[in-house]
C-alpha cells in the first residue's frame, strides 16, 4: 500500500465529521470515494491534503508516517491535488504554471528557454502538444485539468487526489482526462477519485470506498458492486424495507397543470424536461448530488435561465429570465445554504421577514413599521418560531428556526408557486416535522410547492409526485401509489436506458 | 499572438500616432531636445510608476507614493541645510527609511489584512504630516554636489540633453523589467494579482512577497524624491499632491490591468511618455490651456479601461466557447 489511513478521526463542533475511518491505496490503482453532502469525503481529503489538522488516527506514506500541515508540505511529501476548480493561474503562460516556483536560473535569473522547454517535456508525456508561452486562460477547461494533473503529478508523483475533476467537463473532455489518468495508473500512481458521476466511478476505478456521515460503510473492488448496491451504501437504506407508508392520498390524476414546462433545459447544467404543476401539489425531487436538482431549481427561478423550451401558465407565457422576473410571476425560492443564501444573519427576524416583499414594492412605497411589526408577529406565531423578541438577529436562532424565517419571508410574498432546497437540512427532528407539516398547510391552501431533498423517506413523506434526476437529466416520474422508497431507489439506480443526455453537452 | 500583450501594443500604437500627429504640425518635435526633455521632465513620475506598477501587478495599490517624494525633498533640503552630511550619505538614509515605510505598510496589509488602500492611505497622511513636521517653507537645497548632479547630462546627436535623472529612469524601468519578469519574486506577484488563494495553493509566500512588492514601491518613491529635489533643486512640502494617481494614471495608460496580474513594466514606460507628450505639445501649441492635459489623460483613461473591459469579455466568450 502506497498509503493506508487508520482510524482517522475529525471534529469539528457540534459533528463529528470523520469517525475513526480507514482508507487504503495501493500503487497503481483508481480508488474511488464516495459519498453524498457531509459524508465526509472533503474532510479526510483536507485531512490528507494539510488543509486540515486531524484530531486522532494515523496516515501512512510509503511506511512513514506523516502529518502535513499545509498543502505545500504534503506536496513535498508526495501528494498531490487537483480540485474541481483548475487551480492554476490563468493569466500566466502554461509553462509558467507547469515550473512555478521550481523554475531554472541562470546568474540569478530565470531562464526562460529552459523553462519552456521542461514544461514541453512534461506535457509530451500526456499527449499534449500545445504552445506553453500562451496564457493557462485561452485554453479550454480539460486542457487545464490536464495540465494541472501534470503540475501535480511533477511536484509529488506518489499520491494523486484528483477532487471531481470532471465536474465541468463535457463527455468527449471527460474521456481525454481519464486516458490520461489512466495512463498514470499504468506508471504506478496512486490515485484517489471523487465524483458524483456513478459512471465515470464505475468507468475509471478499481476499488470503492463509501462513506456516510463520517463513518466508512464499506471498501469494495468495483467489479464486485452494483449499481444499487453502491447506492444503497450511499443513501443508508435498503431497497426491500419499506419504511414509510405514504402518506399523501390519492393524487386526483386529472388535476389540472397550473404550470407548465415545456422543453425546459439550459446546455451543461439541465437536459430539456416537460414537466406540469398543479395547484396545491408537493412535487419532489430525487437524486443524487450533482444529478441536477438544484440546478432545476435554480433554472425555473431565473438564476440561471433556460435556453430552450417555454413556461406557462393558464393565462400564457412566463418570463422568468431572472429571480426578479420569477418573483413577479409569484415565484419563491429557499436555496440550500440557507447561511449564505437564505437570511441575512445579523438583521433582526422581522427586517428579513419583510425583505423579499419591500424589494417587490420597490423603494417608493416603504412598509410601515406598524405593518411590519404586525407581518412579524403573525408570521412568529403560526410558523411557531421560537425566539424572544422579533427583532432579535436571525443569527442567533438554531437552525430550524432560521429556516422558518426563510419560509416566513416567502409566505409574506403570498407566491402561488415556493421551490424549497433541503429545507430540513441540518435541522433537528422536532422542526423537521414541523417544516413538513407547514408545507401540507402550504398546499392545503392552493399553494404549488417544489421539494428537494436527498432524504428519500421525507420526499416519499411529503411529496404527492417524485420526479427523478440522473447526470443531470429527468429521468423519471413517479405519481401517487408509486411514490415508494423503494420506486424512488430504483429509478436513482437504473442503468439508464437512454444515454442521450448523460452529460448534455 | 498572446492576447495579454495587446494593450500593450495599443499603448505602443497610441504612442506612435499621437508622436506622429505632433510631428506633422510641429517637426521640430521629433529631435533629440524635445526627447531629452521628455524624460528629464518625467523622470520623477516614471520612476514611481515603475513601484506601483509592481504594486498594482500584484493585485493591490500604493496611495502614499506623492506623500513620500514631498517627505523625501523636505527630509534632504532640511539634512543638508541642518547637518554636514553628504548628500550620498542623506540619499542612503533616506532609501532606507522609504523602503522600511513601504515594507511596513506591506506586512500591515498582510498581517491584519487589510485593505491596501486603506493602509497606504494612512500612508499617505503620515508622510505628508512627517513632511510639514521638517518644514512648511519651502527648503532651497545649496549645495556643490547638487550643482554636478544637476548639470551632468550627455549631450546627444542634435544637441539634445540626456540628463543624469533621465537615465536614472531608464534604468530604473531597466531593473522593474528584469525583477517584474525574470526573477521568481516577479512571477509571484503576477500568481497573486492573478489569485490569492490559489498563488498560496501554488507555494507563494504571500506575507513577504507582499512586504517586498511595498517595500520596492517605498524604495522608488525615494528615489524618485531624490530626483525630484534635483529637478527642483528644492525640498516643499506642498509638492507632487496627487502624483500617486498620476502613477496609477500611466500605469493604467501603458496597459496593466488595474486588478492585477496582466501588463508589462515596459508599457509604463510608454504610458508616462504618452502623457509628457500631451504635454509637451500643449507647451507647443501656446493657446491651450494646460488643463487639456488632464482631459485628454481622462481620455485616454477611459479608453484603455474600455479596452481591457472588451478583452476581458473575449476572454471569457472563448472560454464558454470551448466549454459548451
Amino acid at each position: 500500500m502506497v498509503l493506508s489511513i487508520r482510524s482517522l478521526t475529525k471534529s469539528f463542533p457540534g459533528t463529528r465529521a470523520l469517525d475513526a475511518v480507514d482508507f487504503d491505496l495501493a500503487a497503481g490503482e483508481v480508488h474511488a470515494l464516495l459519498g453524498e453532502n457531509g459524508a465526509g469525503k472533503s474532510t479526510l481529503i483536507k485531512c490528507l491534503t494539510g488543509a486540515y489538522r486531524r484530531d486522532g488516527g494515523e496516515m501512512v506514506l510509503d511506511g512513514q508516517h506523516i502529518d502535513p500541515r499545509s498543502t505545500v508540505e504534503a506536496q513535498d511529501l508526495g501528494i498531490g491535488t487537483v480540485y474541481q476548480e483548475v487551480n492554476l493561474l490563468p493569466n500566466l503562460t502554461v509553462a509558467q504554471n507547469l515550473i512555478f516556483g521550481r523554475e531554472p536560473r541562470r546568474f540569478g535569473l530565470i531562464d526562460a528557454a529552459t523553462t519552456r522547454r521542461a514544461a514541453r517535456e512534461m506535457l509530451a508525456r500526456y499527449g499534449l502538444k500545445i504552445d506553453v508561452d500562451r496564457d493557462l486562460g485561452s485554453y479550454s477547461v480539460a486542457i487545464q485539468q490536464i495540465i494541472a494533473i501534470a503540475r501535480a503529478v511533477a511536484l509529488s508523483g506518489k499520491v494523486l487526489i484528483l477532487d471531481e475533476p470532471t465536474a465541468s467537463l463535457d463527455a468527449r473532455e471527460v474521456e481525454m482526462v481519464f486516458d490520461v489518468v489512466r495512463g498514470l495508473r499504468a506508471d504506478g500512481l496512486g490515485i484517489v477519485f471523487v465524483s458524483h458521476f456513478l459512471d465515470q466511478v464505475f468507468d475509471l476505478s478499481d476499488r470503492v470506498t463509501v462513506l456516510r456521515n463520517g463513518r466508512k460503510i464499506v471498501t469494495a473492488a468495483t467489479a464486485d458492486l452494483s449499481r444499487v448496491a453502491l447506492i444503497e451504501h450511499m443513501l443508508g437504506r435498503e431497497l426491500e424495507d419499506e419504511v414509510e407508508t405514504q402518506s399523501a392520498e390519492e393524487p386526483d390524476a386529472d388535476r389540472p397543470a397550473f404550470l407548465r414546462f415545456e422543453g425546459y433545459g439550459r446546455s451543461g447544467v439541465v437536459a430539456p424536461f416537460d414537466l406540469g404543476i398543479a395547484q396545491g401539489e408537493v412535487v419532489g425531487l430525487a437524486g443524487l448530488l450533482g444529478s441536477g436538482r438544484t440546478e432545476t431549481a435554480e433554472m425555473i427561478f431565473g438564476v440561471r435561465p433556460a435556453q430552450t423550451g417555454s413556461a406557462r401558465d393558464m393565462d400564457g407565457p412566463l418570463k422568468l429570465s431572472s429571480p426578479a422576473a420569477a418573483i413577479a410571476e409569484g415565484f419563491g425560492f429557499a436555496p440550500e445554504d440557507r447561511k449564505t443564501d437564505g437570511i441575512v444573519a445579523d438583521l433582526s427576524i422581522r427586517e428579513n421577514i419583510i425583505l423579499a416583499l419591500q424589494a417587490r414594492r420597490g423603494w417608493a412605497r416603504p412598509i410601515g413599521r406598524a405593518e411590519q411589526n404586525r407581518l412579524a408577529e403573525d408570521y412568529i406565531r403560526r410558523l411557531d418560531i421560537r425566539t424572544t423578541s422579533r427583532e432579535k438577529p436571525v443569527g442567533e436562532l438554531s437552525g430550524g428556526n432560521q429556516q422558518k424565517v426563510v419560509l416566513a419571508r416567502w409566505l409574506a410574498m403570498n407566491p402561488r408557486f415556493l421551490i424549497l432546497d433541503e429545507p430540513t437540512r441540518g435541522i433537528d427532528v422536532g422542526a423537521h416535522a414541523e417544516i413538513l407539516r407547514l408545507i401540507h398547510e402550504l398546499t392545503e391552501a392552493g399553494m404549488a410547492v417544489m421539494v428537494i431533498s436527498s432524504e428519500i423517506d421525507e420526499l416519499v413523506a411529503v411529496a404527492d409526485r417524485v420526479i427523478v434526476l440522473r447526470d443531470r437529466s429527468h429521468v423519471a416520474e413517479l405519481t401517487g401509489p408509486r411514490v415508494t422508497g423503494d420506486e424512488i431507489m430504483r429509478a436513482i439506480a437504473s442503468e439508464a436506458t437512454d444515454r442521450r443526455g448523460q452529460v448534455p453537452a | 499572438m498572446t492576447r495579454r500583450a495587446l494593450p500593450l501594443y495599443a499603448t505602443i500604437a497610441i504612442f506612435l500616432l499621437a508622436f506622429f500627429l505632433c510631428w506633422l504640425q510641429f517637426p521640430f518635435i521629433l529631435s533629440t531636445r524635445v526627447i531629452g526633455n521628455l524624460l528629464t521632465d518625467n523622470a520623477y513620475l516614471g520612476i514611481v510608476a515603475v513601484g506601483m506598477t509592481l504594486v498594482i501587478l500584484s493585485g493591490g495599490i500604493d496611495l502614499s507614493v506623492g506623500s513620500v517624494i514631498a517627505f523625501s525633498g523636505v527630509f534632504i533640503a532640511v539634512m543638508l541645510r541642518d547637518t554636514g552630511l553628504h548628500p550620498l550619505a542623506v540619499f542612503a538614509l533616506l532609501l532606507a527609511i522609504t523602503t522600511g515605510f513601504g515594507a511596513a505598510m506591506g506586512v500591515l496589509i498582510h498581517r491584519l489584512a487589510m485593505p491596501p488602500f486603506i493602509v497606504t492611505l494612512a500612508g499617505m497622511f503620515l508622510a505628508r504630516g512627517a513632511a510639514y513636521m521638517l518644514s512648511i517653507q519651502s527648503v532651497p537645497i545649496q549645495h556643490p554636489f547638487y550643482d554636478v548632479l544637476q548639470d551632468a547630462y550627455w549631450l546627444m546627436l542634435g544637441k539634445g540633453r540626456l540628463t543624469l535623472i533621465g537615465v536614472l529612469m531608464l534604468l530604473s524601468v531597466a531593473l522593474g523589467m528584469v525583477i517584474a519578469h525574470r526573477t521568481r519574486f516577479g512571477i509571484s506577484v503576477y500568481a497573486l494579482g492573478g489569485g490569492e488563494q490559489t498563488a498560496r495553493l501554488m507555494g507563494v509566500r504571500q506575507g513577504r512577497t507582499i512586504m517586498l512588492v511595498y517595500a520596492y514601491s517605498g524604495l522608488m518613491a525615494g528615489l524618485s524624491g531624490i530626483v525630484f529635489s534635483v529637478y527642483t533643486g528644492s525640498g516643499y512640502s506642498l509638492a507632487t499632491v496627487g502624483t500617486e494617481l498620476t502613477a496609477i494614471a500611466a500605469v493604467v495608460i501603458g496597459g496593466t490591468l488595474l486588478t492585477g496580474g496582466a501588463g508589462y513594466m515596459f508599457g509604463t514606460l510608454v504610458g508616462v511618455l504618452t502623457m509628457g507628450l500631451i504635454q509637451t505639445y500643449i507647451v507647443f501649441d501656446g493657446s491651450l490651456s494646460s488643463w487639456w492635459t488632464k482631459i485628454v489623460i481622462g481620455v485616454l483613461l477611459l479608453v484603455f479601461i474600455l479596452l481591457q473591459k472588451a478583452l476581458l469579455r473575449l476572454t471569457r466568450g472563448s472560454f464558454s466557447g470551448e466549454a459548451g
